[in-house]
């Protein structure tokens, strides 16, 4: 009997890491299974048979808006308010800097090589020291990097600012290679957000490969709180358009707090690399309007922050399981 | 007494350029400049292939979809590979391009290659300390990239090879990799970091040691301070390395956690080691190109370097700031909020000795009586590239900012200016400008002058756009892209294509100027060229300064 356990066990050590492997995706998938069957009927968060609330219809993208442009030069427009600070410390502080300095850096060797070319000046000067401009092409720079520096710093600080106690939290946690999302407070279980496959998004008008089948539904102008982790490897979580982009590392909790200035769509792409389909798995976010929300979360068989208690008290035995990663 | 002397003199000569016979020569050498010339040759075909691998991997990027990636798995993991064995190659592409380029061309090409040529003979020494250690320094590269290339053609995860990414992130590189490919991946890094540590050994020894009577420190040539600084990098950096992947090859085969978050490691700590190595690493690959750049320039300004020791002790100051720097390259992996401020602030202090560096190489060309030969023309090139590259190296500084541009093309496009138009334009300039010294021949002024322009045009045309899908959120390592894109990434592939042909000429200048080059003269620079190798025959003698050179006060 010892000598069977011991065998079964040294086999099982034997295959552990496909065991392993495998093992969390098939968890994965049956976790995931009632979030995707009652969502099976128009790709979307929406529509869940049992569910007496309907979800709101599936929003159509703008272009240009939350997604990159083609042919763009510049960063995409921002939709949080730490994204328009920030936008404007790289728009109206940074690359006016930085572009002045390259063109005086040029303009002077565009001088120099005209000026002291060979046949300009056949006799060098032997100067070779001025402790004077020394100290001013130190102290300039220091300068200009200081000018940098507290707007920079300010942001910063601005983008750790905790979150209000009545944010909206929603658990992100990265798989190879998709997304999954779990509002605890509200009784939503996790469900998975995939990558829509071309067809598809030419059907919605949506832009392929940054388009998912099961958005992030979040709230436009409340504040919201990320919980991001991952279950495999390392993966990143990123909005360009919100300026969120934040790992997500297997056994930590990080945490990213944002408010969405206004409804819409916004597209991100996972921006670790995390094995083979790293460029396959987009993050879209659907920012609803708050009562509509509301409305989207019933639909989910969730309870609006501030609601009754009776279901989300049920719900709440569900949801403390994946926490504890 | 003169025919004593004049005997002396015959007897030296002969012994200076006695050869050994060719086997002995090239496969068990201890001459420094025989060994400079074996790393360069190394660098030039290891660099060939990195450089033939992007070249894929923009023809894949050209248009959105997947083109020929599939295509090229199934000839790498035969007619029945999958889509996912396609998007596996492509992770393998994008490591091997990284591990060559960094640890096969441009290091044993920078370090090793000018490094050993140079560096005995600027500080008027016979050769280097340990010759024989300068030997099994160069040897050891070859089996450490023949494990690199060999980890290609053994299973890695879902295909061939590893694909982890230059950095070699855990998990991804543990868990998320099985199959023996990594492992021969980081043990080809283990072989490169110890090559490297005993070449720093060797460069520290030499420079402390073996300078000829008169050349004190504040005398050496700027290109062997920045070797100097270069080595001590080498030496406090690559152990670092070496502990992190040592950790990730027994996690991945001894059971240990060290980067296992689920088990009580951390995979923020391999990131943490990693970059503690990673981000001197950038400062290796650059300074000795600093070197470089400041010899060419005032070799052909006809002045002696601007603020000598300003610029010798700012190579100091970056190497030393640059220790402490590491977690810029970790502002979205949920630092702390102290944590992103400090990275933040002392990241920028680096632009201070940056642009004394890059202001006394203009002072250095002010009032100077300027030529512009090819090596003058690259110097000239990477002083603005690599403006360009530092500049937008502030940008990411910025901890917030970061934010929206980390792991995107932004960060591919700095980190190419300051290296592929930075640190290769240096080496471009280096060879130019030693490459009579070495062969003894003159390369062709007209092709190096062509190849610098098409080549300019080329990488710029090839790596500006990625500022601009880089600033629209462009992720970095994806085989395919959204159609917004298409417009940029088209664009870069055609500068791709012209720095390719910017390399034809290159090597057609080589070979035509080994076989053909008129022969050069010991100083073929003229009145500005001060530094010891130009008061030695083109090339040198096998053995040179058998009687060491007494250098005078006068010297600046």
């Amino acid at each position: 009997m010892n000598i069977l356990r011991s065998l079964v066990i040294a086999g099982l050590l034997a295959v552990a890491p496909a065991v392993v492997g495998q093992g969390q995706a098939v968890a994965q998938d049956a976790a995931a299974a009632p979030a995707d069957s009652a969502i099976a009927a128009g790709d979307n968060a929406a529509t869940a048979q049992e569910e007496t609330v309907a979800a709101p219809a599936r929003m159509k993208p703008t272009e240009g808006i939350g997604m990159p442009r083609a042919g763009e030069l510049t960063l995409q427009e921002q939709f949080s308010p730490t994204g328009r600070e920030a936008r404007w410390i790289h728009d109206s502080l940074l690359l006016p800097i930085i572009t002045v300095i390259s063109l005086f850096v040029l303009a002077l060797m565009l001088y120099i090589m005209v000026r002291y070319r060979r046949a300009a000046n056949p006799n060098p000067s032997k100067t070779s020291h001025n402790t004077f401009i020394e100290i001013i092409w130190t102290v300039v720079p220091v300068i200009i990097l200081l000018i940098i520096a507290v707007p920079s710093i300010g942001l910063i600080a601005e983008q750790y600012k905790p979150a209000p106690k009545d944010a909206l939290t929603v658990k992100v946690t990265g798989y190879q290679w998709y997304w999954g999302y779990e509002y605890p407070d509200e009784g939503i279980p996790e469900y998975v957000s995939n990558l829509l496959p071309a067809e598809k998004a030419l059907e919605n008008g949506e832009p392929y490969l940054l388009a998912a089948d099961n958005r992030l539904v979040l709230p436009a102008g409340r504040p919201i709180k990320l919980i991001i982790t991952a279950a495999d490897v390392i993966h990143s979580f990123a909005v360009p358009s919100l300026w969120v982009k934040m790992d997500a590392v297997p056994g930590r909790l990080n945490e990213k707090s944002f408010t969405i200035d206004k409804p819409g769509v916004y597209y991100g792409q996972c921006s670790e690399l995390c094995g083979v389909k790293h460029g396959f798995m987009p993050i879209a976010i659907e920012a609803l309007p708050p009562a509509q929300f509301d409305q989207w979360v019933r639909s989910q068989g969730g309870t609006p922050a501030g609601e009754s208690e009776e279901t989300s008290q049920a719900a709440a035995s569900e949801t403390a399981a994946p926490a504890k990663i | 007494m003169t025919t004593i002397a004049a005997d002396a003199h015959a007897h030296d000569h002969h012994d200076a350029d006695h050869k050994p016979g060719f086997f002995a020569r090239w496969f068990m050498s201890t001459n420094h400049k025989d060994i400079g010339t074996l790393y360069l040759i190394f660098a030039i075909m290891a660099g060939v292939i990195g450089g033939a691998i992007s070249g894929l991997m923009r023809i894949e990027l050209a248009e959105p979809g997947i083109q020929y990636l599939h295509g090229w798995a199934q000839i790498m993991d035969g007619p029945d590979a999958t889509l996912d064995q396609a998007y596996h190659l492509w992770n393998v592409l994008i490591t091997a391009h990284g591990l060559i380029m960094v640890f096969f061309m441009v290091m044993p090409a920078i370090i090793g290659g000018f490094g050993n040529w140079f560096v005995p003979i600027m500080i008027g020494a016979p050769d280097m300390a340990f010759p024989r250690m300068n030997n099994i320094s160069f040897w050891l590269l070859i089996p450490a990239f023949a494990l690199l290339l060999g980890s290609t053609f053994v299973p890695g995860g879902l295909g061939n090879g590893a694909g982890t990414g230059w950095t070699v992130y855990a998990p991804l590189s543990t868990s998320g990799s099985p199959g023996p490919a990594v492992d021969l991946a980081i043990l080809s890094l283990h072989i490169a970091g110890a090559s490297s540590i005993l070449g720093a050994v060797n460069f520290i020894t030499t420079i402390f040691n073996m300078r000829a009577p008169g050349m004190t420190l504040h005398k050496m040539p700027l290109f062997v301070w920045s070797v100097l600084v270069t080595a001590f990098l080498l030496l406090l950096a690559l152990p670092v390395l070496a502990a992190a992947i040592t950790m990730l090859l027994t996690d991945r085969n001894f059971g240990t956690v060290f980067y296992d978050g689920l088990a009580g490691g951390d995979p923020e700590l391999y990131q943490h080691l990693f970059w503690f190595f990673g981000h001197p690493e950038v400062y290796i690959m650059i300074l000795p190109g600093f070197g470089i750049v400041s010899q060419i320039v005032s070799t052909f300004s006809r002045k002696p370097v601007f603020g000598y020791l300003g610029m010798a002790y700012a190579m100091v100051a970056i190497g030393v700031v640059g220790f402490v720097v590491w977690a810029h390259h970790m502002f979205t992996t949920g630092m702390s909020v102290n944590v992103k401020m400090y990275f933040t602030a002392a990241t920028m202090v680096i632009a201070v000795p940056t642009g004394i560096k890059i202001f006394s190489w203009i002072a250095t060309m002010w009032g100077g009586s300027l030529s512009f030969k090819t090596p003058m023309v690259w110097a000239l090139g990477f002083i603005f590239m690599f403006t360009v590259g530092g500049v937008t190296g502030v940008v990411l500084a910025n901890g917030g900012v970061d934010d929206v541009l980390h792991d995107t093309y932004y960060v591919v496009a700095h980190f190419h200016y300051v290296l592929s138009l930075g640190a290769v334009f240096s080496l471009f300039a280096g060879f130019y400008y030693w490459f009579p010294k070495m062969t003894g021949r003159m390369y062709s002024e007209l092709l190096g002058q062509l190849h610098f322009w098409v080549f300019f045009i080329g990488v710029n045309v090839l790596f500006f756009p990625m500022h601009f899908i880089g600033l629209s959120g462009m992720p970095r390592r994806y085989p395919d892209y959204p159609e917004a894109f298409a417009y940029w990434n088209g664009i870069a592939t055609h500068g791709y294509e012209i720095m390719a042909g910017g390399m034809v000429i290159f090597f057609i200048n080589v070979f035509w100027s080994l076989f053909a080059g008129r022969k050069a003269e010991g100083n073929p620079w003229g009145e500005g060229a001060t530094t010891l190798e130009w008061t030695l025959s083109s090339p040198p003698p096998y053995h040179q300064f058998e009687t060491l050179p007494v250098i005078e006060d006068a010297h600046h």
